[in-house]
């Protein structure tokens, strides 16, 4: 099935709309953009969307109530929610690390859940 | 002056002080250190550093600085380190209430500080804009918060502000709050934005509205709060092109929290208490190209000068200002060779620096007053024309940076310029 796929370029300011005719495996024809960058951008978009991802996790005795978190790779779009559930069940006991794994294989997708933050013990 | 409860006056000593150790005043402290001051103090009323980058958990901080995109507090773990190894020394918890000849009165639970200074950095960040900005009509029920202060609640203290939310203003704060509540499962209405494009970056309209649904009302305005105790709901309407709703467009909206994402205010009480001048259409300080204030020896940066768009552009201007303070501090800055002004022309909302007083390449930061395709910027004096840039598009949320070189001529001759857009090469 081909179909037009209308996609706003997040490279840069610009934001130039590209049109993307795409089966869902491969992309046929890419218009619209200014740049070989938004052409990268709105094939991934087209083909297999991702987003870096970050939340929070409860910790537990630190000095702050929430570790702040990022993904260590994109996260599918698909599966953003997923990864969210994941996020959200999760405890932390304090110390939290800068950089500690605090997810392994979050929901399956072979990326992990990192702390941007570090948060002592009270 | 004698407080009771309070034991001494501690006085210290100060080559550079820095007021506030967010983004701007971490940089200014690095940058004054590399630039040959010994004795820096950063001051903050916050119990930790960092200002508000450690609730600023998305990422997107540092592309133009360092090549990679960190989360804000994966930023202030960097700035923080490196402050650290430098031997700058952080007062949290400490709050200024006064300066006098650079002395700068503060008050922290060890007592009341008088720290001497022989420059002063300002860099205390920006307030929301809240409710009575805008003047919306109706009850003052609880469940009304500014975006910032949502970003807080969820970010570092875990309190949920609601359920079923409204935001209006499409600022970036804005937007990145919208996704933050979908993520945590609450129920985004929509965003109300009162002018025909959002004011937000359009990366973050893309990553946080459009990504999940979440509706954008363009040329909308709230025009009503109800609710007894808590917010029950608002009602909003379409404006026409002058900004008049349109009868018959209003729309009620149940939900229980509303967002206030309505643009920043340089924060500057302190500044304006000094007599400092500023800039009615920043809210920040008139500077000149070493960030200087009309008060010798006063530097002004990070949001408290100019609401920016990214940290990294914040940043750079940031170290200026803390290498000029700290050449300040041992009487090694330049003698001024005159004062010109620089002013904004048409389609301009504003420039920094305001003032100019010795010749060399300057970089400019300015803000446009709408946005559009392909135009011209130009700088004049009197008629002659001096420089001439195309920019392939414009947008109010989108600083404009550029580099001119300021001649001797032009100083020395009192040739004041004027930035202004033009449509025609």
């Amino acid at each position: 099935m081909k179909k037009n796929k209308e996609i706003t370029c997040i490279v840069c300011p610009i934001g130039c709309k590209i049109i993307v005719k795409t089966d869902g495996n491969s992309v046929q024809l890419i218009v619209g953009n200014k740049c070989k960058k938004g052409f990268e951008y709105a094939r991934n978009e087209a083909l297999d969307p991702r987003r870096m991802l970050t939340s929070s996790i409860l910790v537990l005795n630190g000095e702050w109530p929430l570790v702040s978190v990022k993904s260590s790779k994109p996260v599918p779009k698909q599966k953003i929610f997923k990864v969210l559930d994941e996020i959200k069940k999760k405890k932390v006991k304090a110390p939290v690390k800068f950089g500690q794994k605090i997810i392994e294989n979050v929901a399956n997708t072979n990326i992990d859940i990192i702390a941007t933050k570090q948060i002592p013990k009270i | 002056m004698e407080i009771r409860g309070l034991k001494k006056m501690i006085d210290l000593k100060a080559d550079v002080s820095i007021i506030g150790a967010g983004p701007a005043g971490l940089a200014a402290a690095l940058s004054a250190k590399e630039n040959g001051a010994k004795n820096i103090i950063v001051i903050d009323r916050n119990s930790w550093i960092g200002g508000i980058l450690p609730q600023c958990i998305h990422d997107g901080f540092g592309i133009e600085e360092t090549g990679s995109s960190m989360t804000g507090p994966e930023y202030a773990h960097m700035y923080i380190k490196n402050a650290k190894n430098q031997n700058i020394t952080f007062m949290k918890e400490t709050m200024v209430l006064d300066i006098i000849n650079k002395k700068i009165i503060a008050v922290n639970t060890k007592g009341l500080l008088k720290i001497k200074s022989k420059s002063i950095v300002f860099a205390m960040g920006c307030r929301e804009k809240t409710r009575w900005n805008i003047l919306v009509p109706g009850d003052r029920p609880s469940g009304i918060y500014t975006a910032g202060v949502a970003q807080a609640f969820i970010n570092l203290y875990n309190i949920m502000p609601g359920k079923n939310v409204i935001i209006v203003g499409s600022g970036d704060v804005g937007l990145i709050i919208a996704r933050r509540l979908k993520f945590e499962g609450a129920n985004v209405l929509g965003v109300v934005e009162i002018l025909p494009y959002a004011s937000g970056l359009p990366r973050n309209v893309v990553q946080c509205l459009d990504d999940y649904d979440i509706p954008l009302f363009l040329n909308h305005t709230i025009i009503e709060i109800k609710g007894k105790q808590r917010l029950e709901s608002v009602t909003i309407a379409q404006v026409d092109k002058k900004g008049d709703i349109i009868i018959g467009s209003e729309r009620k909206i149940l939900c229980d929290t509303l967002l206030l994402s309505l643009g920043l205010i340089p924060e500057n009480e302190l500044a304006n208490s000094l007599g400092i001048r500023l800039d009615s259409f920043t809210g920040g300080p008139v500077v000149n190209q070493k960030f200087e204030t009309n008060y010798p020896g006063i530097f002004s940066c990070g949001n408290s000068l100019q609401v920016y768009d990214t940290v990294d552009v914040l940043t750079i201007d940031a170290k200026k200002a803390g290498k000029n303070a700290s050449l300040y501090a041992m009487g090694e800055n330049n003698k001024d060779s005159g004062e010109i002004s620089v002013k904004p022309g048409a389609g301009v909302r504003y420039v920094i620096p305001q003032k100019i007083t010795e010749p060399g390449k300057i970089h400019f930061t300015l803000r446009v007053i709408k946005p559009s395709g392909k135009i011209n910027l130009k700088i004049v004096t009197k008629k002659s024309v001096l420089y001439k840039k195309k920019l392939l598009w414009t947008n109010p949320a989108n600083m404009v940076e550029f580099d001119f070189e300021i001649s001797d001529f032009l100083i020395k001759n009192k040739k004041d310029i004027e930035v202004f857009l033009d449509e025609k090469k």
